[in-house]
């Protein structure tokens, strides 16, 4: 254990206003904190570099999941057990189940939330690509209002975010699919459990007359924060589902990605990989 | 007794969670100890700065120049300094220079990151084929921790004659113990009349290891040095040798201090510079004859020792031992060298050497095989050893070995020949899933190497207890392999009582015996043969005095072991270990009987390879095992299934990646051992063959199973993938894919 | 610096009021100020699943937990598991199968198979390994505690 308890400080505000408040007041100086299980770690190994803390895990006004005709709603303290455990989960957004399955194992999941996985930024992180792939949407909040913006702009780079310093992540919405519907998601990890993932891919695709008519496609792990594979998926829409461009698509996508060499694999090992995911989407989806 | 899976004793505190652990251990008014650590791989220490923001007063700071002692860790051979004094010679990255202690584990923890230390750089050695170069001289002249030579016929006469000529060269990587409980050690030191006197508390397989370390570290003699073991988080060998560092740390900062100290490492510490198994590099030749006889075989034997030798002469004397595996060749030359590096020393850790060895011979008859046109399983049954066979040392082989039978069993048990053909037919598909089954003969030598047993001369006893109850002696320690449940089963058997009127006292220096180190798979055979006898000598001392009558029941046996306790206020019985008759050992000609004798085993794999992602996934595996009796069939399940796990992880995930000799993925979330998810069901098949030496007819069988996983699996990717350049472990996926890659883009 | 903060829980049926750092981890707080030592710190990231107690019904890291975040929660460690000298169903299990070898990993590793038993009386091999694959155990390779588990289950569940 290597933090130092003693520099360290966090309050647990009762309220979101509260919460909110304490950010405008001294913007960049309180780390929000939901179900710890990102900031703990690198606490715990010494290498944090914030001290202060702002426990958001009482805030009802963030917690639940909302269901209306065309949309999910999660508060961003939403758990990953919670979209496990959730029956308008598994039936709209399969690809979100999975990703919350493969998160961690269960302690992680019954603590971990989807708000602090998007917040958090890690380009590992087992949402997001799901949540690019079924085109969700952010909820940001602060002492000046609410703002929406599209997830797929949320993320600017490593670890920076479209995200002020008095804004908190207040629920993330997703559009239910509609129409014939195609999802795929796949974590190629370290191991089958507990995990962190050397390349994710996750795409839904909506099928009509034959033809690709719409496409997202979300990746982990390939570039410094979560992505869509913008020019791989313009390949394939439109395309009828016998005849899709495999091979061009698989060039496009490995020229939008950057993947590194880092201590879980290695760039080329990524590029290979995720080439080959693409394909075993491409064929799936072909395979209907 | 002998034969029933009877509870483990500790059981019921373990799963109570009362068990003492070290850092379980409530120690009042303790200081809390860290180590600063040297960080470049090789140098001059010049200078030490305590940096600002730390109450410095507050601490307790210990460097070379407090020992009392000699600064040198009782070993193989005494290289290694406790701490780096300043002007001496830093030689790897994680070397200890300086410990500080304060009652706050937080603040020892943050001043730990306020020393500086001022280092002139060396160049440094940090791989094998750096050393054998001698890019730089880091250890005596040649780098050379230690090297052996076993010569039998000459196989240089063979090579230009033979029918077919097969040479390979084959790699293992370091591999963590991971113990799910780090070291940690509790020390006191105290001013008696008669000198210092200093005890401590730890996480330790070897006692008397670090009782000897304690006293030479202390210059103290025999009687002023108390080592007791704690409840142990698993070891695997990983607290073989490194715990004579760490309980000299804790008792050197509780010397200068004067107050109880109390050194837990974290996780991260812990991996990055403790013991590992060593990295090998193997190069094979072998001769064969039409037929595919073995008729010679060259090994050249290459293991990384890292900085200071440790145990490395003694891991590469068994690797070398066990490198010609289970077959008959007339014509052997085996050259073993245990090289230096700027690295951290790796150290024993369960196989000790014989899964580096093995691992390459078992890889390579497959290869051989595949080269000659000749069935693998076929290849190995022609050339085992049998009865009347000698192996490279010249050793005998006087029991009636029967390995194609053995070899058979795991066959049928994994029905090899079907998935051979049926796995061949679908992997010519285009899904992109491959499968494989593969195989590994091989064998593990129990005890002590050569005359280590001899040298040792162990000593165990039992004690009769006040109310009448037996207490086994023996410094023998329990890392959750069962011995505290098998003593008591091997002394119960011997006495004819009830297993729980047996049990084991509390491993203490000052009260019990030196019974040797917990490693080698020689408790069970060595130290229970020690126990078996002393309990027949303590039976008979009963008889002789009067006490006892035989026939007896337990509860009279109760009342006499009582009332030799009133009357002679404390009954003891001893046993000694005695090299059976018919067997030799020449240490200087590496000629003789290596083992007393050797466990067997053919352990075989299925795999599942997904070509888009390289993974490989483990379908089934059975491991079947001729161990002499089984002594406990449930715990020795345990064990075999526990080193399955270890070997399936150092073949296919487990590897640890060093910059500049220092180890970078030092995180349980970055070394990747396996989830319950990643494992099968793991087949454990038990012959059993009772042998003359062993207490009840009890062989080792604790390290066996990490011999075998990796060779069998590799085997098995071959056979799904073909033939790729499969010569080293582990092979993680991205080594796969560049492994496949090398075949198809030529 | 933070002030010291007075804070309650509920921990193996008694409630405790402890005085602590509301940053201090709750493993911490269960070893050192409870003296709750049965359960382990085997890495101290959320990864080996030594730390795994029951928080408000949920497995949970406890290296991982604020201790401000376990204000007014009901926890259970391993110490709550057997009443009294009577073992639960879960710990028999263990110890007649030999689920725990060096036993580091078990307290947690029961608390894991306790709550996956609790949720689903009776799980197929694939739920009981990926219900324990947060709980690493390097000594038993997991074949005699999915024996335990799954010998709980044939035999009634984990509230027997």
């Amino acid at each position: 254990m290597r933090g130092y308890l003693a520099d360290c400080d966090i309050q647990a505000p009762a309220s979101l206003a509260e919460a909110l408040a304490v950010l405008a007041r001294e913007p960049g100086v309180w780390t929000p904190m939901a179900g710890g299980t990102d900031l703990m770690v690198v606490y715990n190994a010494g290498r944090l570099q914030a001290t202060r803390f702002l426990d958001l895990s009482r805030l009802a006004d963030l917690r639940g999941i909302r269901e209306d005709t065309t949309s999910l709603s999660f508060g961003a303290l939403t758990t990953y057990t919670d979209l496990r455990d959730c029956r308008a989960v598994h039936q709209h957004f399969p690809n979100l189940v999975k990703s919350a399955r493969v998160t961690g194992a269960l302690a992680i999941q019954n603590r971990g939330t989807l708000g602090g996985n998007i917040a958090n930024a890690s380009p590992a992180a087992d949402t997001p690509p799901s949540l690019l792939a079924y085109g969700a949407e952010l909820e940001l909040i602060s002492p000046r209002g609410l703002r929406r913006v599209a997830y797929d702009r949320f993320h600017q780079g490593y670890k920076r975010l479209d995200l002020a310093a008095d804004e908190l992540v207040a629920r993330i919405i997703v559009p239910k699919p509609t129409g014939r519907g195609f999802h795929y998601f796949r974590k190629v990890g370290t191991r089958q459990a507990q995990a962190i993932a050397k390349v994710c891919l996750a795409a839904y695709a909506r099928i009509q007359e034959g033809v690709v008519a719409e496409l997202r496609i979300g990746l982990g792990s390939v570039a410094p924060a979560p992505v869509r594979a913008r020019n791989a998926e313009a390949l394939i829409i439109g395309k009828p589902l016998a005849a899709l461009p495999v091979e061009a698509a698989r060039e496009a996508l490995l020229d939008e990605i950057s993947p590194i060499d880092d201590i879980r694999a290695t760039a080329h090992y990524r590029k290979v990989v995720t080439g080959n995911l693409l394909g075993q989407m491409l064929r799936e989806l072909a395979n209907g | 007794m002998i034969g029933a899976s009877s509870i483990r004793k500790e059981g019921r505190a373990k799963v109570m969670g009362t068990a003492c652990y070290t850092d379980d251990k409530f120690v009042p008014d303790a200081l809390h100890g860290v180590t600063v650590r040297s960080q470049v791989p090789r140098g001059i220490l010049k200078g030490i700065q305590f940096g600002e923001g730390i109450p410095w007063g507050e601490f307790t700071i210990v460097t070379a120049a407090d020992i009392p002692g000699t600064n040198r860790v009782a070993s193989v051979v005494h290289d290694q300094p406790f701490l780096v004094g300043i002007g001496e010679e830093i030689t790897h990255p994680e070397q200890p220079v300086v410990l500080l202690a304060h009652p706050d584990r937080r603040l020892a923890e943050k001043a730990r990151k306020a020393v500086t230390l001022e280092v002139e750089e060396r160049p440094a050695i940090l791989d094998i084929q750096a050393s054998l170069d001698l890019e730089q001289v880091i250890y005596g002249t040649h780098n050379l921790l230690k090297e052996i030579r076993i010569q039998k016929g000459d196989p240089e006469a063979v090579w230009a004659s033979a029918a077919h000529v097969i040479e390979g060269e084959y790699h293992t990587g370091a591999q963590e113990q991971m113990y799910l409980e780090t070291n940690a050690m509790v020390a006191v030191v105290e001013q008696e009349a008669a000198g210092l006197r200093v005890t401590v508390w730890g996480s330790l397989q070897c006692p008397y290891y670090v009782h000897g370390a304690l006293k030479q570290l202390f210059g103290l003699p025999e009687g002023q040095v108390r080592v007791v073991a704690m409840e142990m988080g698993g070891a695997f060998g990983g607290k073989e040798d490194y715990p004579s560092v760490n309980a000299g740390h804790a008792a050197l900062l509780a010397w200068k201090s004067g107050r109880p100290v109390k050194v837990v490492y974290d996780r991260e510490e812990d991996l990055a510079c403790t013991t590992k198994r060593h990295p090998s590099r193997t190069r094979l030749k072998t001769a064969f004859d039409a037929e595919g006889h073995l008729l010679a075989l060259d090994v050249d034997f290459v293991l990384d020792g890292g900085a200071y030798a440790t145990m490395s002469p003694v891991v590469l004397s068994r690797g070398a031992l066990h490198s010609a595996s289970v077959y008959r060749c007339p014509n052997v030359k085996v050259h073993a060298r245990a090289v230096a590096t700027n690295t951290p020393p790796p150290g024993a850790f369960r196989g000790f050497g014989a899964p580096q060895s093995l691992f390459a011979m078992e890889r390579h008859m497959d290869v051989c095989a595949r080269k000659m046109g000749l069935d693998a399983v076929e290849l190995r049954r022609k050339n085992f050893l049998r009865m009347g066979d000698t192996m490279a040392t010249g050793q005998v082989i006087r029991e009636d070995l029967d390995l194609g039978g053995l070899m058979d069993r795991a066959l049928e048990e994994i029905d090899y020949h079907r998935k051979r053909t049926t796995f061949a037919a679908a992997n010519d598909s285009q899904n992109p899933i491959k499968r494989g089954v593969g195989l590994a003969v091989f064998m593990h030598g129990c005890g002590f190497t050569g005359g280590g047993e001899s040298y040792l001369a162990s000593v165990a006893g039992v004690e009769g207890l006040a109310d009448g109850t037996v207490s086994i002696l023996a410094a023998s320690t329990e890392m959750g392999q069962g011995k505290n449940t098998v003593f008591a089963q091997i002394v119960a058997e011997a006495l004819k009582l009830p297993f729980d009127m047996v049990e084991t006292a509390e491993v203490d220096t000052d009260r019990v015996p030196n019974s040797g180190p917990t490693v080698a798979s020689r408790s069970t055979m060595m130290v229970g043969r020690i126990l078996e006898d002393a309990a027949i000598s303590f039976k008979q001392a009963l008889v002789q005095q009067g006490f006892l009558k035989e026939p007896y029941t337990a509860d009279g046996f109760r009342e006499a072991v009582a009332k030799a306790v009133a009357t002679l206020g404390s009954v003891k019985c001893y046993g000694q270990y005695h090299r059976p008759p018919n067997i030799a050992w020449n240490d200087a000609t590496y000629q003789g009987d290596a083992y007393p004798t050797y466990s067997w085993a053919c352990y075989a794999a299925e795999v599942a390879v997904d070509l888009d992602t390289y993974e490989v996934k483990v379908e089934d595996f059975v491991a079947v095992q001729e161990v002499g009796r089984v002594v406990n069939p449930t715990l020795a399940a345990g064990q075999i299934e526990g080193g399955v796990a270890q070997g399936i992880g150092w073949g296919l995930w487990e590897e640890v990646t060093m910059k500049q000799g220092r180890m970078i993925n030092n995180q349980m979330t970055n070394y990747i051992i396996p989830t319950s998810a990643d494992l099968p069901q793991i087949r454990v098949v038990f012959l059993e063959n009772p042998h003359p030496a062993g207490p009840g007819g009890a062989k080792g069988l604790g390290e066996l199973p990490m011999d075998g996983p990796a060779p069998a699996l590799i085997n098995a990717l071959e056979n799904a993938l073909g033939p790729l350049r499969l010569d080293e472990v582990p092979m993680t996926p991205d080594r796969l894919l560049g492994r496949y890659e090398e075949v198809t883009h030529g | 610096m933070a002030k010291q903060i007075t804070l309650k829980m509920t921990v193996n049926g008694t409630d405790c009021v402890v005085t602590v750092h509301p940053f201090a981890r709750l493993l911490d707080v269960l070893r050192e100020e409870l003296r709750l030592t049965g359960t382990k710190e085997g890495c101290g990231e959320g990864e080996c699943g030594a730390c795994t107690i029951l928080m408000n019904g949920r497995v949970v890291n406890s290296c991982l937990v604020p201790v401000v975040q376990a204000q007014g929660a009901v926890v259970v460690t391993v110490e709550g598991l057997a009443q009294g000298e009577r073992l639960s169903s879960v710990q028999d299990a263990f110890l007649t199968y030999n689920g725990a070898q060096c036993g580091f990993c078990t307290p947690g590793m029961l608390i894991s198979a306790t709550d996956l038993l609790n949720r689903c009386p009776n799980p197929t091999e694939g739920e009981i390994r990926e219900g324990l694959a947060g709980n690493l155990c390097r000594c038993t390779g997991y074949a005699k505690i999915v024996d335990a588990v799954r010998a709980v289950a044939a035999d009634g569940g984990a509230a027997k």
